[in-house]
């Protein structure tokens, strides 16, 4: 635009790469600040170890800088950014999804095996109830506890049990001052306290009679390992003898006779979270119920809100209606509502003695509309209708317009009726560009966990069935009942089962779109 | 249509790009002042260790709205002892157990949190809590919130907080209350304007706890209690004792004693509106009952079954995590709560009897001092991980018992039984 002539000689120079213009430098100062954040992020995870995040930030600050300082890539610097956080945000999460799928990932199997064996051996310490007021003591590097027994002071170390000690000065129970070594002032024993937390001093010879330790580094406690763990054979004995050993299909050490201890740790579990939701009777038998209600809610739900939004939308299309710029923001209102906050507020208007439907409406009369199985979803199904509708509505008023009025005029030639040309005009013209849009709703309202969860919470609960799970409960909020409601968070169970569900949502879109794109070409 | 796609991902993704720099460094900048992002709660890692207890260092506590206040009071006290810094971060209730289970394997999670005791079962379970030194304090606390910290001979919490429900009476109604809970629905039920003999709140999906008071009266606890008065997995309300529960609750229904139709807000709300002469309810709700003018009182919950009624006592502690890299000045913090002047600080900020027998034996509030004797005989709701699903299957039956949904009380009863014994 600026310069024609260069244009025609030279390959143009972009803004960004002219030393002359002000792109450059605006370019410059961008690239400075992300490699500045780069560096940033890539230090602070060399402090935290995080090698994964680490990789990630190189590799993406490397590609960065050669993509917008090369000649080449120029496709790539409008891809770039959005790349990134599409894999940061959507591919992550979703590998994640997958990868927790295969685990057993939830309540018991919290964390990784080494922290698994530690917390097990730090709770399964039996205090023996004997608590002495403790110096630590640092003789020359090597840590040991100084406790006052029957009026005699004592001291000890990892190696060596407790043994009288000579030349000790002792106040109120307390040895305060000793001849070798330096007792330690409570900054120092904070500043090694994981040398102090972790040590160990047997009270005698016998190692029956147990040992001290201290948590707060001013009182010791008498105590005796109820478990040991062998590391060479990564087992657990307890006192009796019985062997605890490490099961790692399952991630859980376990005796033979089937006594776990707790925690476990996480493992993969390959497809046992999958075939879970049909081998498990409690489960499978209410799953296909469920999943019957939840193609029954959907379609119902597309089919409602679509019926009436053009309906609507064919009304008020009519220039022979007076006011429908009103009309049309009015019905537009529920749409602008939060849904989450419509359907709380349509809880309280269900409620059987209180609501305003049976109060004021129905003249008193105590219709249980959220407490019965069949009420419970025709309300749902009401309810996502007042909600559902103003979308279709604006869409097929959109759609409406879009159709040339030539075409209903022809029809009108050929001497159809309105009801004959709606349908063989209208109707087939609108589905081209609405029908993607149905199907969105459908896959939507498949997955319409909020409205659910707000308004039946799922219930009213089969009565007397083995799992919480209600007859209003379509398969994403069953996922959730089952997954964490009955207070056993299992992480892994319910991103297989969210998987099952995105296979069976893509499927149905799958077919969908075909469908739709057969009915292009009728166009 | 594709195309426009790509562009506007790319336009947002450059606006995004603007702010994108700090989503790389979430996790690295511990901040130092409390706020109530996760970030902050960052324990100080690698090299910071070694060069915090110059100051005493920092330890981070989780605690929710109500208890922030009173947990930066403590941290000021504890600080001019030890020279170690709190940092109190608020959390939502709810979300400080589910958070700390997830968080704490991170090494992000907080050094201490304060909650209930009854997600004990669950913290252990997922081994995110470590055990404190507590054999020779026992002593000077109340048994029942030691035991409810108590888990497989291990006490994972210092406790500070008791509560439970009780009858409270409205002193204008009535003046004197009878011996059996019949005779108190009597009595109710002929006062004049009154509409309900008392209030025990239910709603759509029951309340198991609020009725717990009358199914102990029935010998019929949820579990069997061992000579420790620890819970075994058994169900107490198994067989004759807790099929009579069953078949008096559904009287009651039918008499139109119990409804499910009154909530916790309708049956506050009905109370203080002089409905009826009786509520069983707990302190959350005896304050605004007192501010809004009622003369009331607080009393045990008399019989129905015989028994001696017990209710559920829910104690309030703080955990050390089992992942605190600071784990030393914890377990001192968590000593000093157990000392009297840090148990009244809790008591004034808070209003709950505290655990330390010293200092609830200088509670003088009458109606908290009714709500302990009421209270004396109660048990710790239990802790285990499957307590959520028993809730569950308790509250739901006795709703549709209640409500008439079940009419074969002691059918539902056993189902429910068997059900909650499915779990296990």
């Amino acid at each position: 635009m600026n310069d024609i002539k260069s244009q025609a000689t030279t390959p143009q120079l972009s803004h960004a790469r002219d030393l002359s213009r002000p792109g450059f430098y605006v370019k410059l100062a961008l690239m400075a600040l992300v490699n500045a954040f780069g560096v940033y992020g890539i230090l602070a995870s060399y402090a935290q170890e995080q090698w994964a995040i680490l990789g990630v930030l190189v590799v993406t600050l490397i590609a960065a800088d050669y993509i917008y300082f090369s000649k080449r890539a120029i496709p790539a610097k409008y891809l770039f950014p959005g790349l990134v956080f599409l894999i940061v945000y959507q591919l992550f999460v979703m590998g994640m999804t997958a990868y927790v799928a295969f685990t057993n990932y939830g309540d018991g199997h919290n964390d990784s095996k080494p922290a698994a064996v530690r917390q097990i051996s730090l709770t399964s310490e039996v205090q023996g109830g004997e608590s002495f007021p403790l110096t630590v003591i640092d003789r020359g590097g090597e840590l040991g506890f100084a406790v006052v027994v029957d009026g005699e002071a004592r001291f000890g170390t990892e190696e060596e049990a407790l043994a009288p000690l000579d030349g000790a000065t002792v106040e109120n129970d307390r040895v305060v001052a000793v001849e070798d070594g330096e007792i330690l002032g409570m900054p120092q024993i904070v500043e090694r306290q994981e040398e102090v937390l972790g040590l160990r001093v047997p009270v005698s010879d016998e190692p029956e009679d147990g040992s001290l330790r201290t948590r707060n580094g001013t009182t010791a406690t008498t105590s005796l390992p109820a478990l040991k763990y062998d590391e060479a054979t990564d087992t657990f004995t307890n006192a009796e003898g019985k062997l605890f050993r490490a099961n790692s299909d399952q991630g859980v050490f376990v005796a033979d006779d089937g006594e776990e201890l707790s925690p476990g740790w996480r493992v993969v579990v390959g497809f046992d979270n999958f075939t879970q939701m049909f081998t498990d009777s409690r489960i499978s038998s209410l799953f296909a119920s469920s999943l019957g209600w939840t193609f029954a809610f959907a379609i119902l739900s597309v089919f409602t809100t679509f019926a009436l939004g053009l309906f609507l939308a064919v009304i008020f299309n009519d220039p022979r209606v007076k006011g429908r710029v009103i009309y049309r923001a009015l019905f537009i209102l529920p749409y602008a509502f939060p849904g989450f906050l419509a359907a709380l507020v349509w809880r309280g208007m269900l409620n059987r003695q209180f609501g305003f439907v049976n109060q004021v409406l129905l003249d008193g009369n105590a219709i249980n509309w959220l407490g019965d199985g069949n009420l419970a979803k025709l309300s749902i199904i009401m309810v996502n209708l007042w909600l559902g509708f103003p979308y279709m509505f604006l869409v097929c008023t959109g759609a409406l317009q879009s159709i040339p009025g030539e075409l209903t005029e022809a029809g009108m030639i050929d001497g159809a009726g309105p009801i004959k040309r709606f349908f063989n005009v209208t109707l087939p013209i609108l589905m081209v560009s609405v029908a993607p849009l149905l199907i969105a709703s459908f896959a939507f309202n498949f997955n319409n966990f909020s409205l659910i969860y707000m308004l039946t919470g799922g219930g009213p609960n089969y009565p007397g069935a083995p799992i919480l799970v209600g007859e209003t409960d379509i398969l994403i909020s069953m996922v959730y009942a089952i997954s964490f409601e009955g207070g056993n968070r299992q992480y892994g169970l319910a991103s297989a089962l969210s998987i099952i569900i995105f296979v069976v949502v893509g499927f149905i879109s799958w077919l969908g779109f075909r469908q739709t794109r057969k009915l292009e070409e009728i166009m | 249509m594709r195309k426009s796609l790509i562009a506007l991902a790319a336009g947002v993704s450059v606006v995004l790009t603007a702010c994108g720099g700090g989503t790389a460094d979430t996790n690295e900048t511990p901040e130092p002042t409390a706020s109530e992002t996760t970030e902050a709660t960052e324990s100080p890692s690698g090299e910071a260790t070694s060069e915090a207890p110059a100051d005493g260092g920092t330890l981070t506590i989780w605690a929710d709205e109500t208890r922030v206040a009173a947990f930066q009071q403590l941290g000021e006290m504890f600080g001019e002892e030890s020279g170690v810094t709190l940092d109190v971060v608020q959390k939502p209730t709810g979300d400080i157990g589910q958070d700390f289970i997830a968080q704490a394997p991170t090494g992000q999670g907080p050094d201490m949190i304060v909650t209930a005791h009854d997600g004990l079962g669950q913290l252990v379970e997922n081994g995110v809590v470590a055990p404190i030194d507590f054999a020779s304090k026992a002593d000077l606390f109340n048994p029942v919130a030691v035991q409810a910290f108590t888990l497989e001979g291990n006490v994972y919490g210092v406790p500070y907080a008791m509560e439970n429900i009780a009858l409270v009476r409205n002193n204008e109604l009535v003046q004197d209350t009878p011996a059996t809970f019949d005779e108190l629905i009597a009595q109710g039920k002929a006062v004049e304007g009154a509409e309900f003999p008392i209030i025990i709140q239910q709603g759509p999906s029951g309340d198991a706890y609020h009725l717990y008071p009358i199914q102990t009266s029935f010998g019929a606890p949820v579990f069997v209690t061992d000579e420790n008065g620890d819970y075994t997995t058994e169900l107490g309300m198994e067989g004759e004792n807790g099929t009579k529960f069953a078949e008096y609750i559904q009287k009651l229904g039918k008499d139109g004693v119990l409804s499910a139709d009154l909530g916790g807000d309708q049956a506050k709300q009905a109370f203080l509106d002089g409905k009826s002469p009786y509520m069983i309810t707990g302190p959350w709700w005896t304050s605004e009952f007192v501010d809004a003018g009622m003369d009331i009182s607080v009393l045990p919950v008399p019989s129905a079954g015989g028994e001696t009624a017990a209710p559920f006592v829910g104690v309030q502690g703080v955990y050390v995590s089992s992942y605190s890299e600071n784990a030393l000045p914890a377990n001192q913090f968590v000593d000093f709560l157990s000392t009297k002047e840090a148990q009244d600080v809790l008591f004034e900020q808070g209003g709950r009897v505290p655990a330390l027998i010293e200092s609830a034996e200088a509670v003088d509030d009458e109606l908290l001092q009714g709500f302990n004797e009421a209270g004396a005989e109660g048990q710790p709701m239990p802790v285990i991980p499957e307590m959520a699903a028993v809730w569950e299957f308790w509250g739901g039956t006795e709703v549709a018992i209640i409500n008439g949904t079940s009419p074969d009380a002691a059918a539902a009863w056993q189902t429910m039984n068997d059900n909650i014994k499915a779990k296990f």
